[in-house]
């Protein structure tokens, strides 16, 4: 179990120094942008002494480090921001005021979280089940009419985009047949039916793209394993068709789905902007491409960071449950 | 009535005839033998027993009965009901026959519960009854390990309990010791004795070892091109076979007591080892898997290097080619210490698949030494290729052929020209012949021997196969975990051997003669039961 110890260690440190990584890329790439980031923020009427001011304010003129020193700061021991009047604290992990707004962005960034966690976890359990069905079926009846039905159900579903995908779902499901409202999110804890309800457009549109994938992975190493000799032993000892396909070939591509799986939750998290943008779901991906837009760098930097945090967690969490479900992992 | 009945049996795949009307029956309880080379048809067979070809798109004529039951016109879960229950088979290669991700226990409960309505606690025990039956030591424990925790013999005794589960009236065990080393294959084939003489099970070998056949059966089916070329009780057929093809057969098997014909000048040392040590991995994980071996190749002769998997030999020839820097020792090649490699001491690889670039052709392979020295005239490359191919018994049109296109033995022999093109002084030569059939193995051993005499090499000659080392070695050196055991001319080593490790080796070694078999065998088990 000490070789399993270190192996989770070792990716823990590596999830940590890619954040940072990431950050100081962030920094970087904000600060060569072209722009006068103080006029954008303070607007297009103000006069070129308020737009100096603003940019005292928000420390603009410091060089890169001294900025990027802040941050750091804020993220370990906290920060006060002086709004002109009074002076607010930060707490630590503080990831600084949003320019435009003067919230912290780690309010922002709570406020906007859970959407986006909703929509992702719910949207996964559909594209897990619709992946891999379709995958195990397609490898069961591979060279058959099925199999080939499937792959183009697949395939179309991959290349149709989400906008066509949830514009058609919302306009035969709410509009023509009005079985549901038109989705608008309502949290969970306020309302669980509702929630899940406002949510399951959102959740098909965005596993009916994922699920694809899953599909032709799960079917790829299914009918890979197929194939090793191992397959043979069991066919030769009169295991039946069934249980090899599902507890063996599905067991050798448990794997591989565990890792795609994880990739895709955490850039989805702060990826699902189009669907966000579409279903109108005021989650991080929105918020992003907003605060890209204003060039509000403190929320840019907190939302590509929990991006990044999902991503990097679910790729260190990936690589775990793969070293879980193939012990040789950890040995080799 | 016989547990199995073929009648002309016919097998093709797509052009390719792979069985061609085979007839043979099978008694219940008997012992047969399919030996055979590479394409001769021998798995095929095997496969056919148990409907194997079923769905594959193999075109299968004629009639199989396996205990009762009409192979071809058996419904499908009548076929089923076939494997494993009435007819069980072990395959070759007891790593990739298991599934990685299951305990070994659950496999083999899974298969018991295919045929029996047991539940899984049941099914589980019997598991570990069939596991302590094969001689798993702590069987309850180790059913619960996955086969990667499992060493090679420990996998095919995990794949006889299997088999076992059922309690089947054949075994079909295909190639069942092929690769494994030889003392373990020793211990494998007598506890295929034990079972039968125990259960009453009748087996069916397939193998290209006629040694291993020796051992094991009553009755022996010489196959070739998917016909059967000579059958009968196994002594009679290796005392006195009737057939032309079986003699050639037979007089290709290197035998382990048979010196070595000519006896060679050596000259001067041209390799010298010096207490040499190679570890991998570090701190607690080091280990070392050449530790202290000195020896001398001279110039003209031949030193066989022996021992079974893990026993350091392929570590020490790439050391001596200088693949590998030693952690401690030293090589020296003509009294210089020789750090990298050097054109004068050339390799020879195992696998002649693998160690050809499939996407070139050969003659470029070969060419690839003399380019690395610099040489940039096409035309003369491409004459000392034309030269070098013929030389080793190809052709020099043979140039832009790829590997895919030659037999096992021709790629051997690619390999071959690709060492010599460099002018080696030296070839280290890593189980040359070990993927070869036998017939195969004496064309390439007679080619070596050839090119030693005629350009004076010293060969080192690595291999697990005790027999060919003797055929081929002027002296031995026998590595067991990385340190020489036992290091002398080859007459000596083997009439003689001092170390009881070199004995054991040498009393595990297939006898061609069934009723010595059966003398070693019962040797074999009297230290075992002491």
């Amino acid at each position: 179990m000490n070789g399993f110890t270190g192996f989770v260690l070792r990716r823990v440190i590596g999830a940590v120094v890619t954040l940072f990584a990431l950050s100081v890329i962030i920094y970087v790439v904000f600060y060569v942008t072209p722009g006068n980031v103080a006029q954008i923020t303070c607007g297009p009427r103000c006069s070129p002494a308020q737009v100096h001011q603003v940019a005292q304010q928000l420390h603009l003129d410091d060089p890169l480090y001294v900025r990027y020193g802040h941050f750091l700061q804020g993220i370990f021991a906290g920060q006060d921001y002086s709004t002109g009047t009074s002076v607010e604290h930060c707490a630590a992990p503080c990831l600084g005021q949003s320019y435009q707004t003067g919230r912290q962005v780690t309010d922002v960034i709570w406020t906007k979280l859970p959407v986006s966690v909703s929509l992702v976890l719910g949207a996964m359990v559909i594209w897990l089940v619709l992946g891999i069905g379709t995958g195990v079926l397609s490898a069961w009846r591979r060279g058959r009419f099925t199999e080939r039905a499937l792959t183009a159900v697949t395939l179309a579903g991959t290349a149709t985009p989400v906008f066509v995908i949830g514009l058609v779902l919302m306009i035969v499901v709410c509009g023509e047949l009005r079985l549901l409202p038109f989705p608008q999110y309502v949290n969970l804890t306020d309302d669980p039916e509702q929630w899940a309800w406002n949510l399951l457009l959102p959740w098909l549109s965005l596993a009916l793209i994922e699920a694809a994938g899953f599909a032709r992975l799960t079917r790829a190493s299914m009918l890979e394993t197929l194939a090793e000799d191992h397959i043979r032993t069991f066919r030769a000892y009169g295991v039946g068709e069934r249980a090899i396909i599902v507890r063996h070939a599905l067991r050798g591509a448990t794997a591989s789905v565990i890792a795609l799986n994880a990739v895709t939750v955490g850039s989805a998290v702060g990826g699902a902007v189009l669907t966000e943008t579409l279903f109108g779901l005021p989650g991080i991906g929105q918020e992003l491409v907003h605060a890209v837009k204003v060039v509000d760098l403190p929320v840019v930097v907190g939302m590509v960071l929990v991006t990044g945090f999902f991503v990097v967690l679910a790729n260190a969490l990936a690589d775990v449950l793969y070293a879980v479900a193939d012990r040789r992992v950890v040995l080799a | 009535m016989s547990l199995l009945e073929v009648t002309d049996l016919t097998v093709e795949f797509g052009s390719l005839r792979a069985v061609d009307g085979l007839s043979f029956s099978l008694a219940e309880g008997a012992a047969l033998a399919l030996v055979g080379e590479s394409g001769s048809g021998k798995s095929t067979v095997a496969g056919a027993l148990l409907g194997l070809h079923r769905g594959t798109g193999a075109q299968v004529t004629g009639t199989v009965r396996v205990a009762g039951t009409d192979v071809e016109a058996a419904s499908d879960e009548e076929l089923r009901r076939l494997r494993g229950a009435k007819a069980a088979m072990v395959f070759q290669d007891p790593l990739s026959s298991l599934d990685p991700y299951y305990a070994i226990g659950d496999q083999i409960a899974e298969v018991h519960r295919a045929h029996a309505r047991v539940s899984r606690r049941a099914a589980r025990a019997r598991a570990v009854r069939v596991l302590e039956r094969v001689g798993i030591p702590d069987a309850a424990r180790r059913a619960r390990s996955r086969p990667h925790e499992f060493s090679g013999g420990m996998r095919q005794r995990a794949l006889i309990a299997m088999a076992l589960a059922c309690e089947p009236q054949l075994l079909i065990a295909d190639e069942p010791t092929t690769a494994l080393d030889v003392t373990v294959q020793a211990q494998i084939l007598d506890l295929l004795h034990t079972l039968r003489a125990e259960t009453g099970m009748g087996l069916l070998l397939v193998t290209h070892d006629v040694g291993v056949a020796a051992e094991s059966v009553d009755d022996v089916l010489v196959m070739r091109h998917g016909r059967a070329v000579e059958r009968g009780p196994v002594g009679a057929v290796l005392a006195a076979p009737a057939e032309a093809y079986t003699r050639e057969l037979l007089d290709a098997v290197p035998r382990v007591d048979a010196r070595r014909a000519a006896s060679p000048v050596a000259g001067e040392v041209v390799l010298e080892a010096t207490g040499v040590r190679r570890e991998f991995g570090r701190g607690k994980r080091a280990f070392a898997a050449v530790d202290g071996v000195s020896l001398t190749v001279r110039r003209g002769e031949t030193l066989g290097v022996v021992g079974e998997s893990g026993s350091g030999k392929t570590t020490l020839g790439r050391m001596l080619v200088g693949l590998l820097e030693p952690t401690a020792g030293e090589i020296r090649y003509a009294g210089r210490a020789h750090t990298g490699v050097n054109p004068a001491v050339q390799m020879v690889f195992q696998d002649p698949v693998s160690s050809l670039n499939p996407r070139r052709g050969v003659g470029e392979s070969i060419a690839d030494p003399l380019r690395a020295r610099g040489e940039k005239d096409e035309d003369g490359i491409r004459a000392r290729v034309a030269e070098l191919l013929e030389r080793v018994g190809l052709e020099a049109a043979h140039y832009d052929r790829y590997p895919h296109e030659f037999s096992g033995g021709q790629r051997q022999r690619v390999g071959i020209a690709r060492a010599l093109a460099a002018d080696p002084r030296v070839i280290v030569c890593d189980e040359p012949v070990s993927a070869l059939d036998v017939t195969t193995q004496a064309q390439v051993v007679a080619l070596l021997g050839e090119l030693q005499r005629e350009l004076g090499l010293a060969l080192v000659f690595i291999a697990h196969d005790l027999a060919v080392v003797r055929q081929v070695s002027d002296r031995v050196a026998v590595m067991r975990k990385g340190e020489l055991v036992e290091y002398g001319p080859a007459d000596e080593v083997y009439d003689s051997p001092r170390e009881p490790y070199t004995r054991q080796l040498l009393a595990a070694v297939p006898a061609l003669d069934p009723e010595l078999a059966a003398r070693r065998r019962a040797a074999r088990r009297e230290p075992a039961v002491a």
